[in-house]
Parts: structure tokens; sequence; C-alpha cells
């Protein structure tokens, strides 16, 4: 319903909490080599890790903000005055009982791990900067798939973890997965065998509790030969007066013929900055699929990737973006061809409220030498005030002959006649409002796992509750 | 007795009044039919019973068994019992018939009350048979696609499940070959009831060989001009509608 300015005040009362800190290491305000040493120190990091850091921080310091595309807010972000690291203790704890129990009744109103009971496979949640529980299920764990967090992964399997940590995302990407690569603290370290198929999802939970708090957590995602993983991940934060950054890097390997699929639906409250840097690598008939729901924060900057290095590897991009009021979502995908007959398919939906803005920047990659690579782009926006706005810039690169790409690209608005025909049937506006953006993203939430399509109806109805006057 | 009655009712469109002092009753039970030349304020008149935005009701009530449903938000009159089948539904990308459906009758339910999903179905397929529907059609997304006749019958689908008190149909018969129109009566006709008072708003007599109605009404320049039983409509058919126009004697607007 086109509507001037409506008044929107969105409830997200689900994460909407904060219990008092205790925290027991916090490396103070702003950042500098101290506490980058203050990390190492507390996390007992390796020296190859310590150095690793400390580079990355000189790389951080050099390169200046992006600003070829990026908006204006990031200037908001002040780094002198974050939180760099903020935890209760670095042991993450195996039993849930052991949980402290401030930890534990966050998660538990989040419904942790009610859901790992129902139908996960291992779940890690990270409260702030470390993970305070990480379990995965007997079955899988004998399987030899390894699920701990960043920290456990770098000193009890260097062997694998150093073969490919920053590999696929180099320190100097970009800022922030500079950044994040000199602070990082928690996230999850995956490997499954050849051949292994994990059945059940694995899941990671990430918690901001602090104020003025960054969290930089690291997963690393390795699924080797003929292997299948499905991992999702959570993300919510209280609504804080002031910004709070989140800034990960996610780097995913699919070793020959693997399927990897990687879940994420972030819930952050409208005052995080949320600028993310994922990407994966897809050997020979690998596939590499992202599912990116981002609904809340301030301003997200997120374009998972998908390198296809090998021949006949696949990659996959479903993301669908909420931008509420006063919200940016700034979305959408890259995929790199490096190889003979890769296919990559990209669907993007996004729906904008208010004075919300959602972007989508595609990059699409083959270059001359390459045959019979395939992409598909389709990206399709929503606008449901008059004062709501989309934009789309797609950079197709195709070269050479026997190549092919399609893009399509729509916008359309929830018109008046349509939220007068629901209302006639009895919806109230709200209703008619929440049915039609569940419309609009239904053909891809049926892709989704069937607890986090409901999750994400149940999201949008939230949303549009509050965006009606 | 119950009766949707519509009185003195004067209904302005960017400061042009288009219904000027309509008075009608629809009793309970029984079938009226509204016929007119184009651009007569018909449609109008069933947007405004239906709470449409766009249209200011300047003076003049509309009473639904005794409650002025012109206070009403337009989703809290059909929650009431009012139903509008539309000559122009709609469509809704990704919602089914089936989930459409639910959610209208969801919201019927008293706060806090859930929908069993088994007996939802049950009533949805009884009354599917009982329009002769194919179970498949309620897969659908709304009106995406459809024929004149498929979107005709989707809002005749919608009237059957949603037990209105009082139903406007909207020109249901534009737009459908005489199949489609026959399809489309006989749910209205299986509908027809002691609990159920329809307004039909058509332009052609035709219609009105497939629902013969209680009562004709001629509306002619926003008011009702001519009342009387169904042979009305027959004296249309063969006189038209300037016949109405010159019985009229409306001096200053001649």
């Amino acid at each position: 319903m086109v509507k001037e300015n409506a008044p929107l005040d969105i409830e997200r009362n689900l994460g909407n909490f904060a219990y008092p800190e205790t925290h027991t290491h916090d490396a103070g305000t702003g950042l500098s080599e101290k506490t980058i040493h203050y990390i190492s120190d507390v996390k007992e990091d390796p020296d190859w890790v310590r150095e690793f850091r400390l580079k990355a921080l000189r790389t951080f310091l050099s390169k200046p903000m992006p600003t070829h595309w990026a908006s204006k807010d990031l200037e908001a972000i002040v780094f002198d005055n974050i939180r760099y690291y903020l935890s209760g203790g670095t042991q993450p704890k195996r039993s849930w009982e052991d949980v402290p129990d401030d930890v534990k009744r966050t998660f538990e109103r989040l419904g942790i791990p009610e859901q790992e009971r129902k139908f996960l496979a291992g779940v890690e949640a990270q409260f702030d900067s470390e993970a305070v529980y990480s379990n995965i299920k007997k079955a899988v764990g004998e399987q030899g798939v390894i699920f701990v967090g960043s920290a456990d992964g770098l000193k009890h399997h260097p062997e694998i973890f150093r073969k490919w940590f920053g590999k696929v995302i180099p320190t100097g990407d970009n800022k922030f997965s500079a950044l994040n690569s000199a602070v990082f603290s928690g996230g999850s370290f995956i490997y499954v065998p050849p051949g292994v198929k994990v059945k059940h999802p694995l899941q990671a939970y990430f918690r901001i509790n602090a104020e003025n708090f960054g969290q930089f957590e690291r997963t690393l995602i390795i699924v080797d030969e003929g292997a299948e993983l499905t991992y999702m991940e959570g993300c919510t934060a209280p609504k804080f007066n002031t910004a709070t950054l989140h800034s990960a890097v996610v780097e995913l390997v699919a070793m020959k013929g693997a399927k990897l699929q990687y879940i994420t639906v972030q819930n952050w409250s409208n005052n995080v900055f949320n600028l993310v840097t994922k990407r994966g690598l897809a050997h020979e008939e690998a596939e590499v699929k992202w599912i990116d729901c981002n609904i809340g924060s301030r301003l997200t900057m997120k374009y998972p990737g998908v390198v296809m290095k090998g021949r006949k590897a696949r990659g996959e991009v479903l993301s669908i973006a909420l931008a509420g009021d006063g919200q940016h979502q700034d979305t959408g995908a890259k995929m790199v061809h490096a190889a003979d007959e890769t296919t990559s398919n990209i669907i993007s939906k996004s729906i904008s409220i208010g004075t919300g803005r959602a972007t989508y920047r595609g990059l699409v990659h083959i270059p001359k030498h390459l045959k019979n690579c395939k992409n598909n782009t389709e990206c399709d926006a929503l606008l449901i005030n008059a004062s709501s706005r989309t934009d789309t810039y797609p950079a197709i690169t195709v070269r050479g002959t026997g190549n092919s790409v399609q893009h399509e690209a729509s916008v359309s608005q929830v018109s008046a006649e349509q939220i007068f025909y629901m209302q006639q049937r009895g919806l109230t506006e709200a209703q008619a409002m929440s049915l039609s953006v569940n419309g609009f993203v239904n053909d891809l939430v049926r892709q989704f796992p069937m607890e986090y399509s409901v999750e994400l109806k149940r999201l949008i109805e939230l949303e549009m509750e509050g965006s009606v006057g | 007795m119950d009766q949707l009655i519509i009185q003195d009712l004067h209904v302005s469109i960017a400061e042009q009044e288009i219904i000027r002092g309509l008075s009608l009753a629809v009793p309970k039970g029984e079938v009226h039919a509204i016929m007119g030349p184009n651009g007569s304020g018909k449609s109008t008149l069933a947007k405004v019973l239906a709470g449409h935005p766009d249209y200011a009701v300047t003076s003049g009530s509309v009473l639904m068994d005794g409650e002025n449903v012109l206070e009403l938000a337009p989703d809290e009159r059909a929650r009431q019992g009012l139903f509008m089948a539309f000559q122009y539904p709609s469509e809704i990308p990704g919602v089914t018939i089936a989930n459409f459906l639910r959610a209208a009758v969801q919201a019927r339910l008293p706060e806090g009350e859930e929908l069993e999903a088994t007996d939802y179905y049950a009533q949805l397929y009884k009354k599917m048979d009982l329009l002769d529907m194919d179970r498949s059609f309620t897969s659908r997304s709304v009106n995406e696609g459809f024929s004149g006749g498929e979107k005709k019958r989707n809002e005749i689908l919608q009237m059957a499940m949603l037990n209105p008190k009082y139903a406007v149909l909207d020109e249901t018969d534009s737009g459908l070959d005489i199949d489609a129109l026959k399809v489309v009566a006989h749910g209205v006709n299986s509908l027809r009831g002691p609990n159920l008072g329809v307004l039909l708003i058509t332009h052609y007599q035709r219609l009105l060989n497939y629902i013969v109605p209680d009562q004709v009404h001629v509306m002619v320049r926003g008011r009702i001009e001519l009342s009387g039983g169904k042979d009305l409509a027959l004296q249309l058919e063969e006189k038209g509608y300037d016949w109405v126009r010159d019985d009229i004697s409306e001096p200053a607007l001649a």
C-alpha cells in the first residue's frame, strides 16, 4: 500500500533483551597493536596466528574505507569507540548444564538448545567474542566430522586449518576482511571427511550482548571429496542506543563432488553495522549454495560469492533482504567462473518498507578462454511505501563464445487494490501486507528447511505489523 | 427482519457526486438485482458498501442487520458478514487460494483460536465439490494468470467458504461466455437460502435467466428509479434503458 512516510516501529522483541555484562576478559576500546597482543595472549594463539593478526592490522590501517560504491553511512563507524574483544572465558562448554546461567537464559529465550534436540546435528553458540557452548551429536562425531570453534580448529587441527585459512578470502580482500583477520574470535571450524553425508544441519548461533561491541567471528568450513553438509547460522542482538559492529569472514571449501549449503537468517537489531565477507571455493563438480536472509541491521553490506574453480562446479545464491524503515540492505552475489562448464544461479528478492532501501549488486565474471559456462540471475524488488527505495547494480562480464548469461530484474509494488481485495476478505491491513510479502518470497522460501521458513514467515509478519499506521 | 438497508446515500469521488440519494433494502433470504446503464454508479455502490477508501460518503447510512457499517473498516465489514465479489479481482502472486482462504477463515475466529487444518480442508473440499471444482484449483496463486471465468469462480468459491450474511456481486457476468456464466449462476444458486441476502449488480439481463431475482431495481444517474419483480428485467431487455430514462421526470437534469 503506498503511503507517504508511514510510521514504522519494528518490534523485534524476541532478541531485544540484554543481561548485565560479566566479562572476565575485555580488550578495552579502540584498536592498536596492544589490542592484538591482548587478544592473542588471552586466546593463547600460536605465534603464526599472532603474526597473521599483526600483519592484518597493518593492512586494515593502510586500506581506505570502501568509497566507490559504499553508503556514506559507513563513515558513522568510529573504530576507536568499539570494543574488540569481550569474553567470560575461552573454553566452550560441552554440556548445556555448564553454561553460565545468564548466557544459558539468553539462548534458552532464543530457543536454543531446544532446536538442537529437535533437528540439528550439532550446535555452537557464541556470546560476544567466544563460543560458550559447542556440541556435536555423537554419531556425527564418530563419522570423523569436526565441528569446533575457530580457536580450537587452529590449535588442534592445524594441518587442515592452515591449509585453507585466509586462502578463499585473503586478508587484503577488503578493509573489513582485514579488520576481521586482525581481531577475529569465535566462529566455527568444520571439516567433513570424504564421502560423509551429514544428514542433519549443523548450526551456529551468534549473539551480541554488549554495547559498543564488535563481533568478528571467523568461520572456515571444508567439505572433502564427495561429502555433504548443511550449515545454518542465526544472529541477534538487543537494541542499544549506539552502533554495534558485526564483521565476519566466512570461507567455504567444497572439494571434488562435494555439496555445501550455507544458510543464514540474520535478525540484527537496527543499530548493527553488518559488514560481512563470505565466499566459497567449489572444486570440480562441487556445489556451493548460499541461502541468505537479511532482516534488520542499520546497514548490511554482504555479497556471498562462489569461485567455481573446477570443471562443472556449481554456485548458487538465494537471498532475501528486508529493509525496514531507516535501514539499508546492500546485498547481492559474486559469481566467479574459473573453469569450463561451470554454472551459477542467483535469485535475489528484496522488500523495502517505509524509508528502507534495498540495493542489489551482482558480479558475474566469465573470462574469454572458458567454454560452456552459464549464469542465470533474477532479482525482484518489492516496494511497500512511496518512500521506499530499491536499486540494482549488475556487473556482468562475460567474454568468449559458448558462454551464456541471463539477467532478469523486476520491481513491483504492493498495490492499494490488492490490499483492499484482501481486506474485503476479512484480513487486517497488516495481515494483508504480510501475506502479500510472504507471497512475493514464497518460491524462494520453499527451498529453505522447514524450521527456517516458519521463522522467516514469523519475522516478516512482525515487520509488517509495525509497518502500517 | 434482518436486512441490508441503504438510506439516502450520497457518494462522491474527487468532488464529483456519483451516488445521489440512493435508498434500497435487501432482506436476508432474497436476491435483488440492480440493473442500469454504464456510468449509472452501480460499481461505485458495490465498492462503497465494501468500504473502498477512494470514495467519500457525504451523507446517508448503510445498516446491516441494524449495525451502521459505514463506521467500520473494510476488513471489519467483511468479518461482520459482508462479502463482495469483485468485477476485477486482484492477483496475489505466490499466495495459493487455499492459503489465502485459510487466512481469511482464520481471521474470523476469536483471538487465540487456531484453525484446525484438517477441518479447514474438509470444509474447503466440500464447497469445491458443491461448485464442481477441481481440487487442483486451490493450489494455484490467487487470480494469477486466471481466465475471466476462473477469476469469477474463485470469487464464488470464496463466497461459499466465508458464509457471508450479505453478498454484493459486482458485474459477476462481465467477460464470461455462456458456459462460464452457467457455472457461476449454479454457484450462486446453490448458496441461496434463508441466511443470505444477495445484491446482484449487472448490466445485462441474461444473467437473470440463470439467477432469478426476487426483486429488480433500475439504477440511473446514482439513484434507484424503478423497482419491480423479475419481469422488470425482461421489460428492460425489450425496451432498453432509455425507456426508464424517458419515464423519469427529472427536469433539473433534462
